[in-house]
């Protein structure tokens, strides 16, 4: 028989995880489909217990998304304009069932190519706030994720919030998800875009894309060429060099890699032609 | 189990105990500890939401949540929704929205979650509200009725039609099962749970190909506290297949594997000593071999072969051939040819495999999922070394079937363990194990040439395909056989040749699935035709017209036909045509990263074997107290037989639906049937119903000396007759009791007058054929290569439609299997077993679909009715297909058509217009 373990506090989580590995269990909705058996394997550290891990808030430096935070939750919860790609992720993510359990740390910690919150995340800034026994250390999400199924989690470790910076909360933004059904999707790609507009012209851009690679990524040169370009002129100066520069996406039974290159750049066309639109 | 903790669950608003621990699946914790098996389990991965249950009134996948978080929640299940949600219930059965019923408790707590919400939803809240529940019968229209209509986005449906005497027939009849399956109290494979029931699980090979030795399996025994089976312990012949001259499957593989997830061992014990087992535990020792992966490497000449006596590894090749096809492409104005590959295609019903065994004295019984409970007993009792009639089939509730739930799975396995252990016996297998160990639809690697003469009348035509029957026979000779008689379409086709060969693969086993290999030969056939109509500069529903079988015509088996209903179908789809076309093209003249198309398809299918024997018995009885009792055999998995066969019978006998009793099926208690496959039961069934029905009639008619139009109705204890203004009575009980327990009764048996084929293929294979014609409207985005089906009409020739509701039903379902064919589904061994790799169509893909229903009566179908179940799947993908090209120019010829292969066609097309 296997541990479970399911504290109502962290400090209790952390130092149970200090004295034994387990396996970290929130929304379930990655752990439960890896095994066959009627129960996880364990032992299971269950943080879903613990009050304080969920839900969103605003800091002094921005906004913080408790770890066990749901996508349903992120979707009703008011949030400004910059945060639209990650509500829209949300509702993509699975089905309702799916975004009622699953979480956002959950999302990261199983690390997949194709895990949808990634992109927006990555489009807001998004730092992971990882505690362990022994304290707390901040790291940026484009350093947390480190390949496929892979992260920069170390024994004992668990990841407890998301934070946003308040700058990255500004601006229009739109997520884009192409699968081949409606629902219940593994991404072929996806893409977000996050745009501040001054005078109409993007003052700030932030674009990243998933699926397309062994982690989503974030388009820095992209980024580069269209900031200061007049908002009208966005979608066409994304160049589809410059996207696959960054991408180094794979054949599988979805696509293959030259489609998802090609499908990024227009997704990506489209989430800024998109983003613009909902500025006017 | 004492060391668990208790946990205490709210369950539809009573508290319940349970010894649980507390990471185990909520589902379990449901269906095994509280025995609430309304909630259903179909992939424990969240992949189908069969188990959704309300957890504080949102909806979650019961089998992806720790049981200890649903303490202190409210928890709801489908046996605890409440008044408020009655009429959602009632939605579902006037709109025919629970078919085999699998999805319905998903679908029904889904919905009510919805429900709980203010304001009234649209179709598109209902749509993203049931997005999350596959279904794999109903095409979601009839689902998505019924949830807009209880939540009052639409008119309430009227009541349920309840016909007189003789009104039986034509009704729009809910079906008669359906209060269980909307109740959540239907039993399916899964449910029932002998008591003291050891569970058993299946070994199986990891290799497509492979030798294999087992080891100390005394000492394994021993260690673990399970009990072990080998093909050493099977008791009959260790060899079974659904067609028994081919029969070549061990139920136990013996030494040697041939494909991935083959059997080669049972293990039975305790639920928690088999949990306990490592995919690694069990003793065998595998020496993988060489496999062949596709035809073209079955067939090559240093192939191994799968079967020693099966040489090439061609299991057989069906041939039909007609007229003088050089003469005919000489003759011809255009030719088009070219050709097609399909990849496997899951059946994908949401119940896996289950089923379980026990003694009652020294018969066996198996109560499992199946379309064929009599091949199930006759097959099970050979390897079992039992006298058929010690061996006793109940079919469960089926939820899904789609042709692999007619070849054996769980039933000589759990026989096995009951029969050598004396105790009852439980399996249900893991998704995994469903799609790696059953049957799937045969890839089929095709080429074609199909002539016209300068007026666009078809003059030739030659067919050839490899059909992919992977390492057991199966049905792979029923398409082999099948597919030269149906590859012309319904056309008129003079001069004609046609091969297909069902060839062993070391790839999943290729069966039954709707439609035995005739929607792969209608792609092709299809969509060469568009490129004919184009060439012969034809509309391509004029050139379909003009070629379609007219009444009295023949096929290319030479067979003259009656009550062909092709022309109307494709005259009935005009109006649509021109209208579609119309509205595509004002379309695409102002949206230029985005093109609609139309294409349009037909599709004709012989009801029953093809010129093989397949009767159907029906009996019927009234008792001495004055029920009557139908005796039922057609396994009903969700297409309506019970519905449909209790309404001819009906009829035929002069008494109103509401005095029928159903039994079975049973094959204790049921006369022979036949398999529930091939569009049989309407009309095999059907027609048997039809004889005993009028049977009974005119028994009681001679015994009241009552002419043909006297009515008849039923007391207790009594029938009266009259006639104008007589009436006669019959004291039932003074006529005493048959052997059946019927004071009076009927049994007749029907099989369908066919002639067997010669060397060309010529006879007459089938006694009824279907007819039908879809028109496909598509919108292709052109960046990204994306195909969405907006708009689907289909016309079906049913010859007399016995039940409109269940047969839109049956079109509406039929279209999404066809939609997920030519859009979505593909699966690869190793690569897709599971429903979030192997996609369906979710209630977001699916069309607005237009159901005709013509009537072009057949004069051997019962009331002139045909089948319909395959018909309705085989024109989707080819009209889909049509429609994309029409979009966009993009010619797709490998299946399924994802947006990279779309993509990929459309620049194609740019440079070679």
């Amino acid at each position: 028989m296997s541990l479970y373990h399911r504290p109502g506090n962290l400090q209790e989580a952390l130092d149970g995880l200090a004295r034994a590995p387990a396996v970290v269990a929130a929304g379930c909705t990655d752990l439960f489909p890896a095994t066959e058996r009627a129960a996880l394997d364990g032992p299971v550290l269950d943080i879903t217990g613990i009050a304080a891990l969920r839900g969103i808030s605003q800091t002094a430096e921005g906004w913080r998304i408790g770890a066990t935070t749901t996508w349903t939750d992120i979707a009703r919860v008011p949030l400004p304009p910059g945060f639209d790609m990650l509500k829209q992720a949300a509702q993509e993510v699975g089905s309702a069932q799916i975004q009622n359990a699953g979480t956002v740390a959950g999302n990261l910690c199983n690390a997949s190519p194709a895990a949808d919150g990634v992109p927006p995340l990555l489009a807001l800034d998004a730092a992971v706030e990882i505690a362990s026994a022994i304290g707390t250390r901040v790291l940026p999400l484009a350093r947390f994720i480190t390949g496929p199924r892979a992260t920069a989690l170390r024994p004992g470790e668990i990841l407890t919030a998301v934070h946003i910076p308040r700058d990255a909360g500004q601006g229009a933004s739109r997520f884009l998800k192409l699968g081949a059904r409606r629902y219940l999707v593994i991404s072929i790609a996806m893409v977000a875009a996050r745009i501040v507009a001054e005078q109409g012209r993007a003052a700030q851009v932030a674009l990243a894309a998933g699926a397309c690679g062994p982690v989503a990524a974030r388009l820095p040169e992209v980024e580069r060429a269209l900031t200061g370009l007049p908002l009208s002129d966005l979608a066409a100066a994304i160049d589809a060099e410059a996207v696959g520069a960054v991408l180094s996406p794979i054949d599988d039974l979805r696509a293959d890699a030259a489609y998802r290159r090609h499908a990024a750049t227009e997704l990506l066309r489209r989430a800024v032609t998109e983003t613009v639109e909902t500025m006017r | 189990m004492k060391d668990l903790p208790q946990i205490t669950l709210t369950v539809n608003g009573a508290p319940a105990q349970l010894d649980i621990a507390p990471g185990r699946r909520l589902s379990e914790a449901l269906r095994e500890g509280l025995g609430l098996t309304g909630t259903k389990v179909g992939c424990d991965a969240g992949d189908c939401g069969a188990c959704t249950v309300l957890l504080d009134g949102e909806p979650v996948c019961a089998c992806l949540t720790p049981v200890i978080r649903a303490e202190g929640a409210e928890i709801t299940t489908v046996e605890g929704l409440g008044a408020p949600m009655e009429r959602l219930r009632s939605a579902f059965l006037r709109h025919g929205a629970a078919q085999c019923g699998i999805c319905t408790p998903g679908m029904l707590i889904a919905a009510s979650a919805l429900l709980a919400r203010p304001g009234t939803p649209d179709r598109n809240a209902v749509e993203e509200a049931l997005g999350g529940v596959l279904c794999r019968c109903t095409g979601y229209a009839k689902i998505i009725d019924a949830v807009m209509d209880a939540a009052g986005s639409t008119p309430q449906a009227g009541p349920p039609e309840s016909p007189a005497s003789g009104a039986a027939v034509g009704a729009r009849l809910e079906r008669l099962d359906g209060a269980p399956k909307v109740a959540g109290t239907e039993v399916y494979g899964a449910d029932y749970a002998p008591e003291g029931a050891l569970w058993v699980r299946a070994i199986r090979s990891p290799h497509f190909a492979a030798r294999f030795t087992l080891g100390d399996l005394v000492a394994f025994a021993r260690e673990t506290g399970l009990l072990v089976f080998t093909a050493a312990d099977v008791p009959g012949q260790n060899i079974f297949g659904t067609i028994p001259p081919f029969a070549d499957q061990p139920a136990l593989a013996e030494g040697v594997v041939r494909m991935r997830g083959e059997a080669v061992a049972l293990v039975a014990g305790e639920a928690s000593a088999l949990e306990a087992l490592g995919p690694e535990d069990f003793p065998v020792t595998w020496s993988p071999a060489p496999d062949l992966r596709d035809t073209p490497a079955a067939r090559a000449a240093t192939a191994p072969r799968l079967h020693e006596t099966r040489e090439g590894n061609i299991l057989i090749a069906g041939l039909v051939h007609s007229g003088d096809p050089a003469t005919g492409f000489a003759a011809a104005a255009h030719i088009a040819q070219g050709s097609a590959q399909t990849p496997y295609v899951e059946h994908a019903y949401i119940e896996p495999e289950a089923g379980a065994a026990w003694l009652d004295g020294d018969t066996l019984v198996i109560q499992a999922c199946t379309q064929a409970p009599m091949m199930d007993r006759d097959d099970t009792a050979r390897i079992l070394g039992l006298p058929p009639e010690r061996v006793r089939i109940i079919p469960s509730a089926t939820g899904g079937g789609f042709g692999a739930k007619l070849d054996l799975s769980v039933q000589p396995l759990i026989g096995l363990v009951a029969l050598k252990t004396g105790r009852p016996a439980r399996i249900t297998y893991s998704r995994r194990e469903s799609m790696t160990s059953t049957t799937k639809r045969h890839p089929a690697r095709m080429r074609a040439r199909i002539a016209a003469d300068a007026s666009g009348r078809l003059t030739a035509m030659e067919f050839d395909g490899d059909f992919n029957t992977g390492a057991y026979a199966s049905w792979g000779p029923t398409v082999a056989v099948r597919v030269p008689v149906h590859a012309s379409g319904p056309y008129t086709i003079p001069n004609y040749h046609a091969e297909a060969r069902a060839v062993h693969t070391n790839g999943p086993i290729s069966g039954a699935f709707r439609g035995f290999g005739v929607p792969q030969a209608a792609i092709l056939q299809e969509t060469l035709f568009d490129e004919l109509a184009l060439k012969s500069g034809l509309d391509r529903l004029a050139f379909r017209r003009l070629n379609a079988l007219p009444e009295g015509g023949r096929s290319v088996c030479g067979q003259e036909l009656h009550g062909v209903g092709i022309g109307p179908c494709l005259d009935a789809l005009k109006p649509r045509w021109d209208a579609a076309a119309q509205e595509a093209e004002a379309f695409n003249a102002t949206h230029p990263g985005r093109k609609r198309g139309i294409g349009i398809a037909s599709c004709w299918y012989g009801c029953g074997n093809t010129a093989l024997p397949n009767p159907a018995t029906i009996r019927i009885g009234i008792t001495p107290q004055g029920q009557l009792k139908l005796h039922q055999g057609a396994t009903d998995i969700g297409q309506g037989a019970n519905t449909v066969i209790t309404q001819i019978c009906a009829d035929a006998l002069g008494l109103p639906i509401t005095a029928f009793d159903l039994v079975g099926p049973d094959t204790a208690l049921t006369p022979d049937c036949g398999k529930t496959s091939a569009s049989r039961q309407t009309v095999v069934t059907g027609n048997a119903a039809l004889m005993a029905g009028r049977a009974l009639r005119a028994r009681i008619l001679a015994l009241t000396n009552m002419g043909e139009a006297a009515r008849i109705a039923l007391h207790p204890g009594a029938l009266s007759v009259s006639e104008g203004d007589q009436t006669r009575r019959i004291d039932l009980a003074a006529l005493g009791e048959d052997a059946n327990g019927y004071a009076l009764a009927a049994e007749e048996t029907y099989d369908p007058p066919t002639h067997a084929l010669d060397e060309n293929g010529q006879g007459i294979p089938y006694a009824v054929y279907g007819y039908g014609a879809h028109l496909a409207e598509v919108e292709v985005d052109l960046a990204l290569g994306t195909v969405r089906v907006h708009r689907l009409t289909a016309a079906h020739d049913l010859g007399r439609v016995i039940n409109p509701l269940l047969a839109e039903g049956q079109i509406e379902g039929g279209v999404a299997q066809g939609l997920g064919l030519a859009l979505m589904e593909e699966y690869i061994p190793g690569r897709t077993e599971n429903l979030h790799d192997y996609l369906i169509p979710t209630t977001g893909d699916m069309p607005r679909i237009d159901t005709i229903l013509i009537e072009a009566p057949d004069p051997e179908g019962p009331f002139g009715a045909k089948g319909l179940g395959e018909h309705a799947l085989i024109p989707t993908a080819p009209a889909i297909l049509n429609a994309i090209r029409d979009a966009c120019g993009a010619k797709i010829t490998t299946l399924p058509a994802l947006p990279h292969r779309v993509l990929a066609a459309i620049r194609e097309a740019e440079q070679n217009p």
